[in-house]
């Protein structure tokens, strides 16, 4: 005899039941976690900025941000100014930290946009900062980070993120190892060209004495991720130039 | 173990050593050599699986007369996917630290073949509470395995446990520890195919030790 569950309409109903029960359960978490998602993901873009500008709790060899209920007062302190770079205006934007650099990275791609670039000044012991984020593509997934600058286009910090690079490879690029590496980095050459930062394998300079041969030395294994700081700190940061530019000649 | 019988205490410790769903079975084999190249990923994978597991066969032994037979491998699917993905949300809203290192792990958990084998072959037979032991059997089984390849991986091939640098200081003219007497760490111990081969090495040991598990 056949069984109740072997019949057509009850697999159908079934499959119906099930959509609807797991389709609106998921739902209903995800709208009634998103306030709490979104909190921690703005605090975090504070926590990156600041560290890349050197407001961080690190420790040894690891790399650990500002605590979240500390973040926001500390980044009132720290960031005295946030820009939006918008042709050749610049505006004042407090929520310019919330500019979703992925977006405004797609948009561009169409002709006639003109894209908006954050770019956020903060001061600290007397220097300033100027800190810009970059975005690209690693081996699998998305990777981004932040970048500070000082007025000469020097690296003074910069902080490292990825959505899904290989654990002990690629994901290595937000080790302190790999992101130290970059301070004191130049990212012009010694006529004043923008160069930008090559992850150079094999380029005998492994403690990265040398800061102005535009190079750091790559992690073994992330070849590709390597590749992708390459390419996003050269098409991000290479925006701001003129900004820089302007800062030197007034 | 007197809280449980010695059929059911069978379901958990089976799975640890004589019935290993890694070594024996040879299951769950592409995320073991996807994710070992770090101690730490290996033990949240293995907590991660555990955890999927665990709830995943409870649930689908509550539906098991209910589920029609012709779909079941969708209807197990589903659950896996919507567990996955729940714990990913909660991960993200209360401690998103984590869930940034876990993220990567969340598809694997979907597609580990540990996971469907025990729904298919326990779970849709048997009671919610063995079947949640044979879950939390399995995957600790699928742990242990994940965990040991994890400690040789990243101890061989970047010198560090849980990222702390156990055996000196590489970075060359600041030599320390078995640095300093000319030891190397072995690059190759971070690419996926050494993970292959130290799993291959655990089935040898276990073989040769256990004269059960040989086949003629």
């Amino acid at each position: 005899m056949e069984k109740r569950t072997d019949k057509n309409s009850y697999t159908i109903l079934f499959a119906i039941g099930m959509v609807i029960v797991v389709g609106s359960l998921l739902a209903f978490a995800a709208s009634s976690l998103k306030p709490n998602i979104d909190e921690n993901e703005r605090l975090e873009k504070q926590q990156n900025i600041l560290y890349a500008m050197g407001v961080n709790d690190n420790e040894g060899t690891s790399a650990n941000f500002v605590s979240t209920d500390k973040a926001p007062k500390l980044f009132k302190k720290y960031i005295k100014k946030q820009l939006v770079i918008h042709g050749e205006k610049t505006a004042e934007d407090t929520l310019a930290y919330l500019i979703d650099v992925k977006k405004e990275k797609t948009l561009a791609k169409e002709a006639g946009y003109n894209r908006r670039l954050p770019l956020f000044v903060g001061e600290k012991e007397g220097k300033t900062f100027y800190i810009a984020p970059i975005r690209g593509k690693g081996l699998w997934d998305a990777i981004w980070g932040y970048v500070a600058l000082d007025k000469d286009m020097v690296v003074q910090g910069a902080y490292f993120d990825h959505k899904g690079e290989t654990p002990g490879l690629g994901a290595n690029i937000k080790q302190r190892f790999f992101m130290d590496d970059f301070i004191g980095e130049h990212l012009l050459d010694a006529s004043g060209n923008f160069k930008g930062i090559t992850v150079a394998k094999g380029n005998a300079d492994p403690k990265n004495n040398d800061k102005t041969d535009n190079e750091v030395d790559a992690i073994a294994g992330a070849t590709i991720t390597g590749d992708g700081v390459t390419a996003m700190i050269k098409s991000d940061l290479k925006l701001y130039v003129p900004y820089f530019n302007n800062l030197k000649n007034n | 173990m007197g809280l449980l019988s010695k059929k059911d205490s069978k379901l958990i410790l089976d799975p640890l050593a004589d019935d290993n769903p890694i070594t024996i079975q040879v299951l769950g084999i592409c995320s073991a050599l996807a994710i070992t190249a770090e101690l730490k990923a290996s033990i949240v994978m293995a907590i991660s699986v555990l955890f999927v597991l665990g709830i995943g066969n409870v649930v689908i032994s509550l539906m098991r007369n209910i589920i029609p037979s012709k779909i079941r491998i969708i209807v197990q699917l589903v659950v896996v996917a919507a567990l996955v993905i729940i714990v990913d949300l909660v991960l993200k809203a209360f401690a998103y630290e984590l869930s940034k290192t876990l993220s990567v792990f969340v598809g694997l958990i979907i597609t580990n073949c540990i996971i469907m084998g025990r729904f298919e072959a326990f779970a849709l037979a048997n009671s919610p509470w063995r079947s949640f032991l044979d879950g939390i059997g399995n995957a600790a089984g699928y742990g242990v395995i994940l965990i040991i390849v994890g400690f040789f991986r990243e101890l061989l091939g970047s010198g560090t446990l849980l990222g702390f640098p156990v055996l000196g200081n590489p970075i060359p003219g600041e030599l320390s520890g078995l640095y300093a007497l000319g030891y190397e760490n072995n690059g190759f111990m971070l690419l996926s195919p050494m993970a292959l081969i130290v799993v291959g090495i655990i089935i040898w040991i276990q073989r040769s030790r256990n004269k059960a598990l040989i086949e003629d």
